[in-house]
């Protein structure tokens, strides 16, 4: 049985040999002739059969190179046919891509030496440069410029001279001028060109990259090379000054979100409201349960989640507000330390209402794709949830401002804010612009609460974290002024930023508090002080 | 308003306070020490302990007490020199430690061996004689009061203003103590304290002493603000409390009697933080916490704002409170009732349960035959609630 078996291979495998022969004068190319040079068990044949695999372009080049790489390259010295044995089992004709049953018997791996593993990977890195996928070719480039390997540069150039994709083509430049700067017989003028690209660059690797030149280089190449590290330092400085900036306004962002809806409750009302963090809670919460509901719902929504939780958060928040005002706050104008005490008191009940009801623990908030992801600009990155939060606080912030100036709503609040007796005289319901007020800056709180849980973590502890800051950013911008507190939270975060490199988080955080505690003591009112009579009140 | 009407009434108050405070002082250690373990009078060491601790409340409170209800500066970070006073006690007993640590380092305390640091830091020294770690209980808390106050009553930082620059900078210094490099121990604190004046602090007898010495110092606290509130700078404190504008004009140096007030009240506090820490066990920045200051302005508006023995009594009751229904099933429930607590107090008993029962009491009084200016006595009662 198991001889019969054979013989019926070996009838099947004469055939095919047959066949073979009889179709190579059809099929046999360059490729062909190349692949074949495998199964002649030298080295100096394999090199050879290495490179040309490598440069003929077939889409079977990157497969035969790998597997030699791997020992999985087995060749047939009586017929010269090579195969390959796939990471899943399966045998392929190296040369075809034919499947193929069984290896022949005499079939052995094809042998490496060090030398040649090298020359194997150089291939490999080389076939990647030649890769359909712009990407791919993109991310061979870059490691290519890390590792200027000389034996590539054939490939690079020829890459370079095919390429016609304009960011992979710029990679290809920078990666053969990285090699050309290692490579010992390049001229001057070509080391010197090498490094306007590699300067052109300018990034942390372009930097890596010069600083390891060594000083073993003609002096004219050597200067240019200084010249360029300290052009790319100074450069890469005022990167990191941009990044910072960015980091600044993102934070300066959250922190005017946070603070806004204080700004009207403290700073129109001057109603101190400890429990303006539970707000904020309150609205992370209510798009937590959006997107429970949608999740478990209409999966296909995800993306307008945030979208539909606003308008609820600001509900949620602001019904919550009117009910704390009605309650609890009209009954406590005028004493403005009892109020800071039951609205603390009220903080600690809803963050144990929440507690209870959702548990201690972190809760799940996603991203809409919209908001995730990246993307370079210059040599710093800048997310898109931090875009979008700083985008959405402008406008939240436009639109407050306009309500204010151009409703009739605006128009009261104002009046009541700045005369309550006069506003009354004249007919404005103050009890109810009251609690209207402070349902608009609890409903604020609200909408912050639902950009918030894209970046924090969702827990009954998120409103505490932003409290003080809340506070510190009014007291600085200065009460009663909507643009004080824009200026004062974007002046606040920039300088923490910038603080933080120099001392650390922690003691950048400490500075920025005690530099606070110092400018109110120069200017007790904050930075935009109302004056007039107003300031007695 | 006589002196001698004014004496006299205060007289039979502090009198009856002293005369309690002193009495528990005494009776508690004793039937602690004396009595049979199990006997129905004896009271265990673990109570003892906890009572101790909220004695050092009681004096907290009663400091908070001196500048907000006679002076109407709300300090959210009071709690800040509660526990730079029990700093300056726990590094005292670090350094007692000495060579009994778990690395067993005669001068480094354990948490520096484990930083790898190789000599104790310049403000550490110093801190292993008593008298010395005793004048910084009362020096370091006070100094940060006096420059902290300078500079804001000199520039007329009033109302909720101070109030919340107060709280950032009780903010400010947890987070500095969490950080290791601070030389404080870090997120761990102080702790692991073996013998304060060679006795062992965990011993019976030391915790004895500790919490009459507790009660010495609340009634020495207590004696030393009702004799501020009943002078004349008392007085002028109130008028800065209820119009501290029209106390200016009138030429009060207001900035002056605030910042001597303040100051003395942080020292107050900075002792009862001294005190609470060896019975305690442990100082950690987490004391630094702005929602402990928060919570102990509440003890005084609970017992009475403007009332030093409403302050004390807050100050235990609340606690007691606290440790009763914290450790028992309605655990989960304590920070609604905490927070129920503070707005009821708030809208409906703003005088608190010692300003409530004066007024209640004067008016008894007032339609018995024998009331004599009853109301002008009580010119230091419950603060004006429009301030």
């Amino acid at each position: 049985m198991f001889a019969n078996c054979i013989d019926r291979f070996r009838a099947l495998f004469l055939s095919i040999l047959l066949l073979s022969c009889l179709t190579v004068p059809a099929l046999a190319g360059p490729f062909e002739d190349s692949v074949a040079k495998f199964a002649n068990d030298e080295f100096s044949d394999t090199e050879a059969a290495i490179g040309e695999v490598a440069a003929s372009g077939n889409a079977l080049a990157s497969p035969i190179i790998s597997a030699l790489q791997d020992g999985r390259l087995s060749a047939d010295p009586d017929s010269k046919k090579v195969f390959i044995t796939r990471t899943d089992g399966k045998i392929v004709d190296a040369a075809t891509g034919a499947a193929v049953d069984k290896l022949p018997d005499n079939a052995a791996a094809v042998r490496l030496n060090n030398r040649l593993r090298r020359t194997v990977e150089a291939a490999l890195g080389g076939l990647t440069l030649l890769s359909p996928d712009p990407a791919k070719r993109l991310a061979a480039a870059q490691s290519v410029f890390k590792s200027h390997e000389e034996n590539v540069l054939p490939t690079v150039e020829s890459a370079l001279a095919k390429e016609s994709v304009k960011s992979v083509k710029q990679a290809f430049a920078e990666a053969r001028a990285a090699i050309i700067l290692f490579k010992s017989d390049a001229s001057d003028s070509d080391k010197l060109d090498a490094v306007a690209v590699v300067k052109a660059r300018g990034d942390q690797e372009a930097l890596a990259l010069l600083t390891a030149l060594g000083a073993d280089q003609p002096p004219l190449v050597a200067n240019a090379a200084a010249s360029a590290v300290s052009s790319i330092q100074s450069n890469l400085a005022m990167w990191s000054m941009v990044q910072n900036a960015w980091y600044g306004v993102s934070l300066g962002s959250v922190l005017l979100l946070a603070a806004i809806g204080l700004a009207i409750t403290f700073g129109v009302m001057g109603v101190i409201n400890m429990a303006h963090g539970e707000m904020v809670m309150l609205g992370a919460y209510t798009t937590f349960v959006v997107q429970e509901v949608i999740r478990s719902r209409y999966p296909a929504l995800f993306d307008y989640s945030l979208l539909i939780a606003v308008p609820l958060a600001f509900l949620v928040a602001g019904l919550i507000g009117v009910l704390i005002e009605r309650t609890i706050i009209r009954f406590l104008y005028g004493r403005p330390l009892e109020t800071l005490l039951a609205t603390w008191g009220l903080s600690l009940v809803l963050q144990q209402a929440v507690r209870t009801a959702f548990g201690p623990t972190n809760r799940e908030v996603g991203n809409p794709s919209w908001m995730s992801g990246a993307f370079e600009l210059g040599q710093i990155t800048i997310t898109y949830n931090r875009l979008w939060i700083l985008c959405f606080t402008l406008a939240v912030f436009a639109i407050l401002l306009a309500m204010l100036r151009y409703t009739a709503l605006g128009l009261e609040m104002r009046a009541v804010t700045q005369n309550r007796r006069m506003a009354a005289s004249m007919g404005i319901a103050t009890s109810r612009v009251d609690a209207l007020t402070f349902g608009l800056g609890s409903g604020i709180a609200g909408i912050a609460g639902v950009a918030l849980s894209q970046i924090d973590n969702v827990s009954p502890n998120l409103g505490q974290s932003y409290i003080i800051d809340s506070f510190m950013v009014v007291v600085f911008g200065g009460v009663g002024n909507l643009w004080g507190t824009l200026v004062g939270a974007f002046t606040l975060g920039i300088a923490n930023k910038f603080l933080e490199p120099v001392a650390g988080a922690v003691l950048g955080k400490i500075a920025i508090l005690v530099l606070i505690i110092l400018f109110i003591q120069k200017r007790p009112r904050g930075l935009f002080a109302l004056k007039g009579r107003a300031v007695e009140a | 308003m006589t002196p001698h009407i004014l004496t006299r009434s205060l007289d039979r108050a502090a009198t009856a306070f002293v005369l309690i405070v002193a009495a528990i002082g005494v009776l508690i250690p004793l039937s602690n020490l004396l009595l049979p373990q199990g006997s129905m009078f004896q009271v265990p060491t673990y109570l003892v302990a906890l009572w101790g601790k909220y004695v050092c409340y009681a004096i907290l409170a009663l400091s908070i007490d001196l500048i907000w209800g006679y002076c109407g500066i709300l300090s959210l970070g009071h709690g800040a020199f509660f526990a730079l006073g029990g700093y300056a006690m726990g590094m005292y007993l670090m350094r007692q430690i000495g060579s009994r640590g778990v690395y067993g380092n005669p001068i480094l305390p354990d948490f520096m061996v484990f930083l790898n640091w190789s000599k104790l830091p310049w403000y550490w020294y110093g801190f292993d004689k008593f008298w010395f770690a005793a004048l910084m209980v009362l020096l370091v808390p006070g100094l940060l009061a006096f420059c902290f106050g300078w500079l804001a009553f000199r520039s007329r930082v009033t109302g909720v203003y101070l109030s919340i620059i107060t709280q950032a900078m009780t903010y400010a210094l947890l987070l500095a103590f969490f950080r290791n490099d601070f030389g404080f121990g870090g997120n761990n604190g102080l702790t692991d304290f073996k013998d304060i004046l060679g006795f062992n602090v965990q011993a019976e007898g030391t915790r004895a002493a500790l919490f009459l010495l507790s009660c010495l110092a609340l009634i020495i606290a207590f004696l030393i603000s009702r004799a501020i509130v009943a002078s004349k700078l008392g007085k002028v404190l109130i008028a800065v409390r209820d119009a501290e504008s029209r106390t200016r004009f009138l030429g009060y140096r207001v900035e002056s009697y605030k910042l001597f007030v303040f100051t003395l009240s942080a020292c107050m506090a900075g002792v009862a933080g001294a005190l609470y820490v060896p019975q305690v066990g442990i100082i950690n920045p987490s004391e630094f916490a702005p929602a402990n200051s928060i919570e102990a302005v509440i003890w005084v508006a609970v017992g009475g704002r403007g009332t030093l023995v409403g302050a004390a009594l807050g100050a235990v009751v609340v606690n007691y409170a606290k440790t009763f229904f914290t450790s028992g099933p309605l655990a989960p429930y304590w920070l609604f009732m905490l927070g129920a607590l503070f707005i009821l107090v708030t809208l409906l008993l703003p005088k608190g349960i010692v300003g409530t029962f004066n007024s209640w009491w004067e008016k008894a009084r007032h339609s018995s035959p024998d009331a004599d200016s009853a109301a002008r006595e009580d010119g230091i009662g419950a603060p004006n609630a429009a301030e």
